[in-house]
């Protein structure tokens, strides 16, 4: 148990780490944007934010059917971590997403169609988490969890079709192909730095899960034993 | 045929319940007529914006109505646990879900014959009886597609306390797509729709409808579970 804890904690020590070196190379070596100056710099974070939040979606997914399937609380336990980490990069992408759009677009909101997605998944995921509080059972707690999650997810290409339609304004997604090799690698670097840091706290939020998990087994035959107690007297 | 039958009962039991008491109906209808008022006075008079907001409006006030409506359908269920004597009965579980989905899809069309006049009174708006007949298509699958996963979230939160907050929080991010396809839709019918647009957005209603109605059957099974 302990040497499968060092391991996850290395996964996060590799990703700070690399998230460091990524981030130098991103504000100090590569070259600024021809139209966008320093601003753009912070595609080095952005992106990744991006591409792991949606990510860490695609895992509570896989992991919230995993937990319909065989009802185990480790995939619970894994679901809740992908979320709650999900949220918290999805949060920071809209927050960064923000500070990028003032100096470029001029607003700091526009109702894009990658903007208004990010915001609906983000509140579609809290949602999950708010029903998650208010259930007492932890089976009950587990089933629901997941069937919110499978719901959620499904729903997110539908609205990312459905604000294409509506209207759009961001700029075309970039690919190593578009951007100056300087730039690429500073935004790998710092993809795989998040990835990393993603399994970590993925891993971190679980174990937390299921210690609570071990602790309301626990509680719940004292409880029990409590109320009928009561209910004798 | 076993499965239709047992969806045909639970659909006529919601309907006889509430043709016996009618109040969640007349409260629903009340409640969206009170909402459309509410918007005109955040709008103010303007009479060339109302027209312009109209279709929004309608939609939201389904939307809003619809809250109210699908707590309620298993809020009657969860009064002295009578879900579970239905389960023991033995009802299939998938047909509880579709025979609820389609007396909530009802229960949410009946709002179109009392809103839609509403609206073009207090909004200055024009319909012809084809537009009626459109509105009314579209207003159906706006209904099926919130019906979906409402009847699931709602059968999930009657459970808990907190139901008036979490049912709106779970189900409104969710149904984006199905108030955006029915705003513009209903918006195009009533302000007029020069590039044919009605289609793509009915058929953005229809998948979404055909999507939810399969998934949520699926799920729904787990979500009764008796601490599954």
């Amino acid at each position: 148990m302990s040497q499968r804890m060092t391991k996850i904690h290395l996964f996060g020590l590799v990703g700070l780490l690399l998230l460091l070196v990524g981030s130098y190379l991103g504000l100090f070596v590569a070259p600024p944007d021809r139209y966008m100056g320093d601003v753009q710099r912070i595609m080095y974070v952005h992106l990744p934010s991006a591409w792991n939040g949606m990510l860490c979606y695609l895992f509570a997914f896989g992991f919230a059917i995993a937990s319909i399937w065989q009802h185990k609380p480790k995939w619970d336990a894994l679901t809740v971590g992908a979320i709650e980490v999900g949220a918290v990069l999805n949060a920071l992408l809209l927050i960064q997403g923000s500070i990028w759009a003032r100096p470029t677009w001029g607003v700091w909101w526009d109702w894009d169609v990658r903007l208004t997605t990010s915001l609906i998944m983000f509140l579609l995921f809290a949602g999950v988490l708010a029903l998650r509080s208010f259930v007492e059972d932890p089976n009950q707690r587990a089933t629901w969890t997941a069937i919110a999650t499978i719901v959620a997810f499904i729903d997110v290409p539908l609205v990312y079709f459905c604000v294409r339609w509506w209207r759009s304004l961001h700029q075309v997604q970039s690919t190593p192909d578009t951007v100056s090799s300087a730039m690429v690698m500073p935004l790998r670097l710092n993809s795989i730095a998040i990835f990393l840091l993603v399994i970590w706290m993925v891993a971190q939020r679980a174990r937390l899960e299921m210690i609570r998990h071990q602790k309301e087994q626990v509680d719940e035959p004292a409880r029990m034993a409590t109320v009928g107690g009561l209910e004798n007297v | 045929m076993k499965i239709l039958r047992q969806t045909w009962a639970v659909v006529r039991k919601d309907l006889l319940l509430e043709w016996r008491g009618r109040s969640r109906i007349l409260s629903v209808l009340l409640f969206g007529v009170v909402t459309l008022l509410l918007f005109s006075f955040a709008v103010g008079p303007d009479s060339v914006m109302l027209r312009t907001a109209a279709g929004g409006f309608l939609v939201l006030a389904l939307l809003l109505s619809s809250t109210l409506s699908l707590s309620e359908s298993f809020r009657v269920e969860q009064e002295l646990r009578a879900i579970e004597g239905l389960l023991l009965l033995p009802v299939d579980p998938v047909a509880l879900y579709y025979g609820k989905c389609l007396s909530n899809t009802f229960f949410l069309m009946l709002l179109a014959p009392v809103l839609t006049p509403v609206t073009l009174i207090l909004y200055s708006v024009e319909l012809d009886f084809a537009g009626f007949l459109t509105l009314f298509g579209l207003w159906t699958l706006a209904a099926a597609g919130l019906s979906a996963p409402g009847t699931l979230y709602a059968a999930m939160t009657s459970r808990l306390q907190s139901q008036d907050v979490l049912l709106p929080l779970l189900l409104f991010p969710l149904v984006i797509p199905v108030l955006m396809g029915s705003v513009k839709s209903v918006t195009l019918l009533l302000t007029g729709d020069p590039m044919s647009q009605i289609q793509s957005w009915t058929l953005l209603l229809a998948s979404f409808a055909i999507i939810y109605w399969s998934l949520c059957g699926l799920l729904f099974p787990h979500a009764i579970e008796e601490g599954s």
